[in-house]
Formats: C-alpha cells, structure tokens, sequence
C-alpha cells in the first residue's frame, strides 16, 4: 500500500515524436477532461441569461465576480485585460484539484511539471510584458528607487533571486499541497485497513483514523480551493509589478 | 548505520521544517484575529494580505516536506 502509487503516471496510447515521448497519458485525460468540464459548466451556465439568476447561472456569476474582485483589488483597473488570463488559470486550476477528489481519479495538479509549465507560463508572461511595456526600463524592477546608493550592490542580487524564484514557488506550493494531501488520506486509509485486519480489540479502534479521514477530506476541499486561489491571486501580484511599475519612460 | 536508515532518519529531520512553518501559520492567523477582533471594518480589507502571508509562510514548510521525498524517493 504505497501511498504514492495513486500519482502513477501510465500510457494509455504510446505515441512517439521525433524521438520525444508524446503519449496520452491518465494526466492528459484528466487535464482535458477538466478543460471540458469548465468550458461545458460555464456555457450551461450562462448560456441562458436571465433577469433572475438560477443556480447554475447564479454559480457561474459568483465564480465571475470571485476572480474580477481578485484582480480588481491587486491590479486595479489597469490590469483588467488580464482578467481572461486569471480566470483561466484559476478555473483550471480549480477544476483538477477538485476533478482529483474524486475516488480513483488522477490529480493533474499533484505533478511537478503541470505546475511548473503554468507558474513558467505565468513567469514568460510577466518577463515578456514586462520588457514589451517597459523596455529596458523593466530591469528597474531590481533597482527600487530611492535608496543611498551603497545599498545597491545588496539590494540588486536580492531582488533578482527573489524574482527568479517566484515561479518556483508558485509551483512547488501547488503541488506539495495536493501531492501531500492525497498522501496523507491514503496513508490514513491504510490505517484503517491495517487496523480493522488486525482484529481485536484493535479492530474497534480502526473508527479512529476513519473519522480522521473524512475530517481530512473536508480540509482537502479547502486545500483545493484555497490553492486556485493563492496561485491566482500571487499570479496578479507578480503582474501587478510590471503593470504598475514606477519607472521614467 | 546502514545508508537505508540513514534514508529514513534524514526523511524525518526533513519534517522538523513544517514545526516552523506551524509557529509562522499560527502567529499570522492569530494576529490577524486579534487585529480583526480590534478593529472588524478595517478586517475585510487586509484578507488578501493575510494569504498572501498564509501562502509565502506555508510554503517554507512545504520545502521541508519535498526535502523528505526527495531524501526517501528520488536519492
């Protein structure tokens, strides 16, 4: 009962591409199937709009509201055009995390590379808008203004390194949070396997670690939500320094 | 001491990383409690700092964690 056997990751269709390895794999299925399941709830949704919202339109409505206040309240009215942006990574992001609460299913987001292709994604975003907006100007991010001047040999390499590791972090926090939280509901489960198997008196006490479980699985609910959030809201931090960067054009 | 053991102790050690982000995660909860509690308008206003704190302290535990599957899985 290995408690990482559930981030296996197995070929479902071998497909091979000038020597890289394209197959289809259980995380593109899922990845996929969670891109569909967005699209599919929000075009239900708000596909028939009316004066009074129903549930499905008030749910997509609230999931809208949700995201434009995240970016109303880091960006401000000048990061509005990334608003589509936002909302997708937080949709996605939100859609494998919760797809992957399902018994059995695969978490996309319990993997390195998922997470490190968006928050790299985020990271060229920023870099490419950055030096497209700014200029050369965009390198005074690393150079805040207003310091006695022998403060910049320390400041500079400290900003830099903080900047380069954003979107280490922005992945990592991701995926060691689900990574770790389907663990530890598995190794949970095992508990109760191995203590119900046991007999006895033992046996009786194995409602213990089930209880734990399903406490744990409501705080993997949260997990899930709570991380689409942070990824979306740290996504608009780090944009918020290139689109409101104080630098002499 | 068999390198296998040494594996498992070090995998251990690696977890003392999430004692510090449980202090962290506590004092930036419970402050931003207590600073609610004092002033509740002024609270709904710094949430989004609050995660933002909640995030960047998590994640110093988090490193801890992959330290420990790095040291059980991948060496």
């Amino acid at each position: 009962m290995d408690p990482l056997y559930q981030f296996k990751i197995e070929r479902w269709a071998e497909f091979r591409l000038f020597g890289y390895d394209l197959s289809f794999t259980n995380s593109a299925f899922y990845a996929l199937a969670s891109t569909l399941l967005v699209i599919v709830f929000l075009v239900v949704a708000s596909g028939k709009r009316e004066m009074v919202p129903g549930r499905m339109q008030l749910m997509s409505e609230m999931m809208y509201e949700f995201v434009a206040e995240i970016v109303r309240s880091t960006m401000g009215q000048a990061g509005w055009k990334f608003f589509p942006l936002i909302f997708t990574i937080f949709a996605f992001v939100l859609a494998c995390n919760l797809l992957g609460m399902f018994p059995y299913f695969f978490t996309v987001t319990s993997h390195l590379a998922v997470t490190l292709a968006l928050s790299m994604m985020v990271f060229g975003i920023v870099v490419g808008y950055g030096l497209v907006k700014h200029g050369f100007g965009f390198f005074k991010l690393f150079a805040p203004a207003g310091l006695p001047v022998w403060m910049y040999p320390l400041i500079i390499p400290i900003e830099l390194v903080s900047f380069l590791s954003r979107p280490i972090s922005l992945a990592v926090r991701l995926f060691a949070n689900m990574m770790a939280g389907h663990a530890l509901m598995k190794v949970f489960a095992s508990f109760v396997v191995m203590m119900g198997s046991a007999g006895g008196l033992l046996a009786a006490f194995a409602i213990i670690p089930l209880l734990a479980n399903s406490a744990v699985i409501g705080l993997e609910f949260l997990i899930a939500f709570l991380q689409a959030y942070v990824f979306a809201l740290l996504t608009c931090i780090y944009l918020n320094d290139i689109v409101h960067e104080h630098v002499g054009h | 001491m068999e390198a296998e053991a040494a594996k498992y102790i070090g995998a251990g050690l690696a977890c003392i990383a999430l004692a510090g982000a449980a202090i962290g995660l506590g004092t930036i909860f419970g402050n931003y409690l207590s600073g609610a509690l004092r002033n509740p308008s002024a609270a709904p206003g710094q949430f989004t700092n609050l995660l933002i704190g909640f995030a960047l302290t998590e994640f110093t535990g988090l490193l801890g964690f992959v330290m420990g599957m790095i040291i059980l899985f991948a060496v």
